[in-house]
């Protein structure tokens, strides 16, 4: 198409830009506008809250021993989660049948069973045995089988004492995490081109230092931001082990003043805000560690992508 | 090995893909120094038959011996054949995380237990070789096609391959880069390497190959010199393929 020239070229018009115009808009923030103002009212007039008595009581040091007790929680479950959970989603990856076996039965039974039932479950374990002992698995029936009294135990220990409440909310917490780690890690690894583990293998790397070296690092921009969003979860999931109980938590620290005091609401608001202040640090940190893992790769889409995952991977 | 036998020896060989017989009853041998490149319709089981070379693909039955010896079915023994067998893909599937210089040392490194200093300094040799010793330092996803499979050739260089195989490795790029790529490929051939090369690059066949193989159906139907084949194929397959690849 060729151009037809005019002798004399017009001088294209003013634009007269008109904004668009968006009424609705309008009428919502007139409406939230009410609404937040209604709920400050309320805020401020309310004798429930008691923001006085709650100032007071939720900096005590019971309260501060509980925020490191729920943040040393949350850092040693998800630091065994996830070394857990890549070791099953590698069985789960293996040609084994027996590994990826035993894999599947692992997470399916922490997957199924509702994180706060485990826990009270784990409190409840010292029922099962007075005493853990470790060495030779079923040393005493061996024994019986060749007509000696064995003993192999190395050393034994009252169930009382490793069974705290600590280490079985530890434990219900971390091998629960393990599991939804185990999905996140195995999504990772199986969205890498299967043409990285074939070159590796046709260089002679035999499956561990192909996993551990060509896999699982190009599968870490997959597996970082729904991982974020599990320390997130994991750190509200801490209060669940108020149930086991465990005594010297957040959560549980903050229920016994409303209880002793009989001041129950004041005291589950500032739950709330102490798990608000928290959860906001760690998804700042969150931020600047996803924007670090997507440097070089990162098209938003693929980010979106993992984020969508997570959220449907909900718990 | 004595002199004269062959570096690679396929007897009999079957496959399956369920119930798919991709190979059949495929004979192949190739001596040393030899350039075998192997043509034939999509879907004939050409890559099938490279990939058993170095066994990413088992074989349900038949032998294949490297160096008079089977290849082994797993394990270390296995690791070490693949070590000894350099693949190129069609893709390239250069370590997308790892720089290019890292691409090319990672083999050496941890397969054959060279330094880091040794390997580096063969390496910077072969991306030089390959023309791309200037771009070491970068990923891959930085590089052009050409360049890319050009230091995927230098990767598998750096193992000391005895036999290189070579499956498509031109077919993912623009036209202007297939030759960069051939012309490295056919300095390897004139330096004595063992090739077998998937292609339909006749010019690299006619100038490079010693023998072309043509294949159908899972079975190999021709095998004869570039000039023989090109000029007077013998079966009515290899006439009709050849017409519609010459055709365009
Ligand atoms: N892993 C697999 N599982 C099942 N079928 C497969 C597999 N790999 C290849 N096939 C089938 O085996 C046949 C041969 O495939 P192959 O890739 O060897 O052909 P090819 O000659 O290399 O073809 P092309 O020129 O298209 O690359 C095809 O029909 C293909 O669909
Ligand atoms: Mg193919």
């Amino acid at each position: 198409m060729t151009e037809t020239k005019t002798p004399e070229r017009a001088q294209p018009e003013a634009i007269t830009a008109v904004p668009v115009r968006h009424p609705g808009r309008w009428v919502a923030i007139v409406v939230l506008a009410i609404v937040a103002a209604m709920f400050v009212h309320m805020l401020l007039t309310n004798d429930a809250f008691q923001w006085q008595f709650m100032f007071d009581n939720m900096f005590r040091p019971p309260v501060l021993q509980g925020v490191r007790t729920s943040l040393t929680l949350t850092v040693l479950s998800m630091v065994i989660g996830v070394a857990l959970g890549v070791v099953i989603a590698m069985m789960r990856l293996s040609p084994n049948p027996v590994l990826s076996g035993g894999a599947w039965l692992y997470t399916w039974f922490f997957r199924a069973v509702p994180r706060i039932v485990l826990l009270i479950l784990f409190g409840n374990l010292g029922i099962l045995y007075g005493s853990y002992g470790f060495g030779l698995p079923f040393d005493r029936q061996l024994g019986d089988l060749v007509g000696i009294d064995l003993n192999a135990r190395l050393f034994s220990l009252d169930a009382r004492t490793i069974l705290t409440g600590f280490m079985a909310g530890l434990l219900g917490l971390a091998l629960s995490e393990a599991a939804y780690m185990a999905e996140i890690v195995r999504a990772g690894m199986k969205a890498v081109d299967p043409g990285q583990q074939e070159a590796a293998h046709a260089l002679g790397m035999g499956r561990g230092p192909t996993l551990r070296r060509i896999v699982l690092p190009q599968a870490m921009r997959v597996i970082v931001p729904p991982t974020g969003n599990e320390t997130i979860a994991m750190l509200k999931d801490t209060s669940l082990v108020a149930f086991v109980p465990v005594t010297n938590e957040l959560f549980y620290q903050l229920q016994a003043i409303g209880a002793r005091t009989f001041q129950v609401f004041p005291m589950l608001v500032a739950a709330c805000l102490w798990y608000l202040a928290l959860t906001s640090v760690l998804m700042v940190g969150q931020f600047y560690v996803e924007r670090y893992f997507s440097k070089g790769f990162g098209t938003g889409q693929e980010k979106a992508r993992a984020q969508a995952e997570n959220v449907a991977h909900g718990h | 090995m004595a002199a004269g036998s062959p570096l690679l020896q396929m007897e009999r060989v079957n496959k399956h893909f369920g119930d798919l017989h991709v190979l059949q009853d495929v004979d192949l041998e190739v001596d040393p120094g030899e350039v075998v490149v192997v043509v034939g319709p999509s879907g004939s089981g050409k890559s099938t038959l490279c990939r058993t070379i170095n066994r990413l693909e088992p074989i349900d039955d038949g032998v294949i011996r490297l160096e008079g010896r089977p290849l082994p079915d797993e394990g270390r023994a296995l690791a070490r054949l693949r070590s000894d067998v350099g693949m190129v893909f069609q893709q390239f599937n250069l370590f997308a995380h790892k720089s290019v210089l890292d691409n090319v040392t990672l083999g050496p490194i941890k397969v054959r237990g060279q330094s880091r200093s040794e390997a580096e300094r063969r390496a910077r040799e072969l991306l030089a070789r390959v023309g791309v010793e200037n771009q070491a330092h970068k990923l891959p996803a930085q590089l052009s096609g050409g360049q890319q499979q050009r230091v995927a050739i230098a990767r598998a260089l750096a193992m000391d391959p005895k036999l290189l195989l070579f499956d498509e490795p031109t077919s993912a790029l623009d036209p202007e880069m297939i030759n960069e790529v051939l012309d490295v490929m056919r300095d390897l051939a004139a330096a004595g390497m063992t090739m077998i090369v998937i292609s339909h690059e006749m010019g690299f066949a006619r100038s490079a190959a010693n023998r072309v193989v043509f294949m159908d159906g899972g079975r190999i139907l021709e095998a004869a010199p570039p000039e023989e084949f090109f000029a007077s194929p013998r079966t009515e397959r290899a006439k009709d393929f050849l017409s519609k690849i010459i055709s365009h």
